[in-house]
């Protein structure tokens, strides 16, 4: 990324950051400021709320309206805000175990009411910051300090549940795949309504370790084999499939009202009766 | 020129809370403070307002603190189920001092408890509920009128000190329905403004008290400053600090801009207590019971005051205290096996006598039954 969006968007004196070597973090996080760059937003008008975990410091390197709440809660309170003032722009940051183990509630409802939040989940197969355990993402089979023996617990595919929950905007990329990374997290920012937006992470430290994933740089490469955007996504046998997942832009519909713009009817119906 | 009404106190909250400015509820339906949430649902949006019905408590107190950071006074009720869900959003909102109103109307617990029945088994939990040392300001009123005067005032006191107030009621004054007297408009009552910052942006310090009350001003999010919520222990900038000095730091103040200013905060009530040789000390639903005993117990010649609190956190220490300088005896009535009980014989010392009546069957206490107490008290004392 270059040093002048660092200079414009990062807080002074916040940085280094505490992501360990290797950590795909700084990539989402500087993808997000390269999106809210290319859209031109000013900076006070962009609010980033976050969880707990990893994934939630993102927040506090950020010079914007920023919040980093509480686990997994992130959602109900981007969703007060929202309603509060439907002209910020409001980020969502979380993690895997946040967005989808305790705050999993709060994403399918978030989904449903297509408020217009832009939800990042920094996907990095494991809960990082308590040290290794396994989250609703974990793929099954891995390993984690909660799973020594393995996990058997199928992990979510997040998007296709967010869809179903009625999100309108959903989308995958990777910490390898960058600039899809950013082009995807921009749509979503500018998409009306619920967007999701995972972004596959890797964490050498807490996942790739425990599952001999080898050096970051593997990892990544990782995330190149089994990242297969759409248009060849759509081309595969089942058989292909197995153990990879899509990338782009997932799904997109315009067909539902977004929720801050459904209860301005709500008040002139009420004020109509007066 | 008002006009008067029959309104239940579930209303009035509404009312009071729409008359002081709260444009914003998130909330989840429970039973007995379900009327509060369809209040809300229509009152709001005739105002401009909105109202959000969460997919769960922990989202409604979270929905209202997202609306509080952007400068919209917010409210969500509950009952005791869901106020034990609300707990770790409280104490977000005390570390974070973001301003809201968390109206608990009690039902008999623990778990599901009795929920159309009265209790006041809450009030440890409303003081201690989330964990972690924490300040918070208790009101509980007695009648629907105060319902709506506790509701303004609840708001007033958040805005004003910077942390979450609870609104303490029962079922008996949640579903009485009473006399109340209301103003045809509600453009000229106090709304209760929070103060803002008035240095320039990039001076603004969040946590920072710049003029002596301890209460930093507090900037909405898209106004211009730009800031750092954070749960974990932060320093004046709002970033995470845990140092020792940074941890003492933020919890002495945070505890006094509370009791730096009790004289402001804390609210009584005294009744027929001017010659009084004996006190009953009771508050909220229960009080009711209280007023007509100590009349039915004057009628007898016995010379017997009511000392309500309304404030119920913090507590009123020095009120009881004094009181206990002047009285022979108190009785505390509450409808739970003992909680205010325990901080008033902590603030009494062993002076003089404190005995409990307390009631938890699901009913509130008749005026004679309290008479009886009073008779035990003052050992049949008369004038």
């Amino acid at each position: 990324m270059k040093e002048e969006l660092v200079e414009k968007y990062f807080r002074p004196g916040r940085l280094p950051h505490l992501w360990c070597p290797g950590c795909g973090h700084g990539i989402i996080t500087g993808a997000i400021v390269q999106a809210i760059d290319q859209e031109g937003w000013s900076k006070d008008d962009v609010a980033i709320i976050s969880g707990i975990g990893c994934s939630s410091r993102a927040s506090g390197y950020l010079d914007f309206n920023t919040a980093n709440t509480l686990h997994g809660r992130a959602l109900p309170i981007a969703s007060g805000l929202k309603m509060a003032n439907p002209k910020l722009h409001v980020i969502v940051v979380s993690g895997d175990g946040d967005c989808t183990a305790i705050g999993g509630n709060h994403l399918i409802h978030a989904a449903r009411r297509n408020i217009d939040l832009t939800l990042v989940v920094f996907n990095n197969s494991i809960y990082g910051m308590t040290g290794g355990q396994y989250s609703p993402m974990t793929p099954v089979g891995s390993k984690a300090t909660t799973a020594p023996y393995m996990t058997i617990e199928e992990d979510f595919d997040l998007p296709s549940l967010a869809q179903a929950a009625g999100a309108t905007y959903t989308a995958r990329a990777t910490t390898y795949h960058t600039q899809l990374l950013i082009d995807v997290i921009k749509k979503g920012m500018e998409h009306k309504g619920f967007s999701l937006i995972e972004a596959v992470s890797a964490c050498p430290t807490n996942f790739g370790r425990q599952n001999k994933m080898g050096a970051p740089a593997l990892m990544m490469d990782w995330q190149r084999q089994h990242g297969v955007p759409l248009a060849a996504w759509n081309k595969m046998t089942e058989e292909q499939r197995a153990g990879k997942f899509p990338i782009g832009v997932l799904s997109e519909r315009t067909d539902r009202k977004e929720y801050t713009e459904a209860y301005d009817e709500v008040i002139a119906r009420a004020q109509a009766a007066l | 020129m008002g006009k008067v009404l029959l309104m239940q106190g579930n209303s009035a909250v509404v009312e009071g809370a729409i008359s002081a400015g709260v444009r914003f509820y998130g909330g989840y339906p429970i039973t007995p403070s379900t009327e509060i949430a369809e209040g809300m649902a229509k009152r709001l949006p005739e105002v401009g307002g909105k109202f959000m019905q969460t997919e769960d408590e922990l989202a409604g107190m979270g929905a209202v603190i997202g609306a509080s950071l952007a400068g919209v006074k917010g409210m969500t009720a509950t009952s005791g189920p869901g106020f034990s869900l609300k707990q770790e959003m409280l104490g977000l909102a005390c570390s974070a001092e973001i301003p809201c109103v968390v109206v608990d109307v009690q039902r008999v617990g623990p778990a599901t408890g009795q929920p159309t029945s009265p209790s006041q088994g809450d009030v440890m939990q409303t003081r201690w509920g989330t964990h972690g040392d924490h300040w918070v300001i208790v009101v509980s009123p007695t009648s629907v009128p105060e319902c709506f005067d506790l509701t303004r005032r609840a708001v007033e006191l958040s805005e004003t000190y910077r942390c979450p107030v609870i609104l303490l009621m029962d079922e008996i004054v949640g579903h009485m329905r009473e006399r109340i007297e209301l103003p045809e408009s509600y453009d000229d009552l106090p709304k209760f403004p929070r103060k803002v910052p008035s240095c320039a942006p990039e001076d603004y310090l969040a946590y920072r008290d710049v003029d002596g009350t301890k209460v930093p001003p507090m900037a909405p999010f898209g106004s211009g400053y730009r800031w750092h919520v954070s749960g974990l222990v932060h320093d004046e900038t709002g970033f995470p600090k845990g140092t020792p000095s940074a941890t003492r730091t933020s919890q002495d103040r945070l505890r006094t801009k509370l009791t730096d200013r009790l004289d402001d905060i804390i609210m009584t009530e005294s009744y027929r207590m001017e010659d009084a040789e004996y006190a009953v000390i009771s508050y909220g639903g229960a009080a009711r019971t209280a007023y007509d005993a100590v009349d039915a117990a004057r009628e007898q010649g016995i010379k017997v005051g009511l000392f309500r609190p309304v404030t119920i956190w913090p507590f009123a220490e020095k009120e009881i205290a004094g009181l206990s300088s002047k009285v022979k005896g108190i009785l505390v009535h509450e409808l739970n096996c003992g909680q205010y009980f325990l901080e008033v014989e902590r603030a009494v010392h062993g002076k003089i006598p404190v005995t409990l009546y307390a009631k938890y069957d699901n009913e509130s206490a008749s005026p004679e039954e309290m008479l009886e107490e009073i008779k035990k008290m003052t050992g049949g004392a008369q004038a």
